[in-house]
């Protein structure tokens, strides 16, 4: 087990509002986490390089365009071609319920919309990194 | 295991090498095998540190670099600290924000480093990632350092050149003169030289540089003269300038031959830093933690101060020492 876990936190897609991404990486920080913050208008590709630079154990995708069914497969697919099939995705914003299934059967470990708890979030990314 | 690793990332793995920085900056023994393989591979790389106060516009100057580095044919390894956190240990690492233009080069590699727990502006293991991305063939590594203050210049010791930038505004020619940060640069950088100020800040460095050489401090050889130059980082002006100036100064330290002499004391500092965390670790193995807590307890209650706890458990251990 590593000392501290590592997340990147990334916006992928097209829209410029960011401020729940920073809410949550702010939130994951402050639970002990090292937390690698992308900014806004990241490609999948661009994602996944950080990913295997910053030897991550989870990554957190923020989407509010309602593009996540294109771009989110891409990074899991682009994560899995790297050899990164160990890094568990989670994905936050506005995500309609009938999108979750096809996601989490895309192989997102979680979905978080909005008024969910960072307390949930950061419990979430332990459980599933094999911590707490 | 970690030899299979090194000569994964010899071959030019990246995921390899990622996996390494990681095993260092948790430390152990894994860590140190593998660096002991690495490190007939090092030695090759010119490291050219960044330092600043925060908001100086260090990691965008970082990225216009790396993009003047790779126009010259050369591949870039980056090293960026940012602070941990002292009451949770978490850390916020955002210096790729200021970095998306070197996205999807297959000659460039960025890793952020969390300080955890560090104060001179790098982390502890910072100097062995920068020997990692040196073995692993790129030529030039840019370490950015944390946004400091005055006196966090562990930099110095691990940079062949260390670029300190300032921008308008920060402080008076006061400032300038005082001891630290400015002693240490090799070249000097007046970023955001569109906004006001920017004229009086480069003349108020270069006044502090000229009574320094009148004053001839030991250290610095009087040789090399700092420049200071201007940039706007943001749209890249003054960046081909800095350049030359690094390219400039690797010659100087080749043909002066302070190359080896800065190889030599980082080699000493290297040194007795591993053998500080070496001997402290097998002390406190050999007391025990709860004997160290104990006398924190009693020193925090006023019944012993620090120097009679560290020559009473000195005296525990029959060489009087670490064994």
């Amino acid at each position: 087990m590593r000392e501290r876990l590592r997340v990147l936190i990334a916006k992928p897609g097209l829209d410029g509002h960011d401020r729940g991404a920073k809410v949550v990486a702010r939130a994951l920080r402050d639970a002990g986490m090292e937390v690698i913050y992308t900014g806004l208008r990241q490609t999948p590709e661009m994602i996944v390089e950080a990913a295997l630079q910053e030897d991550v154990d989870a990554v957190g995708l923020s989407i509010l365009s309602g593009a996540h069914m294109t771009l989110v497969p891409r990074v899991i697919q682009g994560l899995r071609e790297a050899g990164l099939d160990h890094v568990r995705v989670f994905v936050g914003g506005i995500i309609p319920d009938e999108d979750v299934p096809a996601l989490k059967e895309a192989g997102v470990e979680a979905v978080f919309g909005p008024g969910t708890s960072t307390q949930t979030i950061v419990e979430a990314v332990r459980r599933a990194c094999g911590e707490g | 295991m970690t030899v299979e690793l090194v000569l994964r990332i010899l071959e030019g793995d990246r995921r390899a090498l990622a996996r390494l920085i990681s095993l260092i900056e948790d430390d152990g023994p894994p860590a140190q095998a593998a660096l002991a393989t690495l490190y007939p591979h090092t030695g090759r790389a010119h490291v050219v540190g960044i330092t600043g106060a925060p908001g100086t516009g260090k990691s965008t100057l970082v990225n216009e670099l790396a993009k003047g580095f790779r126009q010259r044919g050369a591949t870039v390894g980056i090293v960026a600290v940012d602070p941990t956190s002292p009451f949770t240990g978490g850390a916020l690492l955002g210096d790729r924000v200021r970095m998306r233009d070197l996205a999807g080069d297959p000659g460039i590699f960025i890793r952020s480093m969390a300080t955890r727990g560090s104060l001179g502006g790098l982390a502890r293991a910072t100097g062995d990632v920068v020997k990692v991305l040196d073995a692993a063939g790129f030529a030039v590594v840019l370490v950015e350092t944390v946004g400091v203050g005055q006196a966090e210049v562990d930099i110095a010791r691990t940079a062949h050149t260390t670029i300190v930038v300032e921008a308008p505004g920060l402080g008076d020619d006061v400032q300038a003169l005082k001891a630290g940060l400015m002693e240490i640069a090799d070249i000097l950088v007046v970023n955001k030289a569109d906004r006001p100020g920017a004229a009086q800040t480069a003349r108020a460095l270069e006044v502090a540089l000229e009574l320094g050489r009148n004053s001839a401090g030991p250290g610095k050889d009087a040789a090399w003269r700092p420049p200071v130059l201007k940039t706007v980082a943001l749209d890249g002006s003054g960046v081909a300038e800095v350049l030359e100036a690094v390219a400039a100064h690797r010659a100087y330290l080749e043909s002066s031959g302070l190359w080896s002499r800065r190889e030599r004391e980082r080699a000493r500092a290297d040194l007795t830093g591993a053998l500080e965390r070496e001997l402290l670790a097998r002390f406190v193995a050999r007391v025990g933690e709860t004997a160290l807590e104990e006398w924190a307890d009693r020193i925090a209650r006023r019944e012993a101060d620090v120097y009679t706890a560290v020559r009473s458990l000195l005296m525990r251990t029959d060489s009087g020492g670490c064994g």
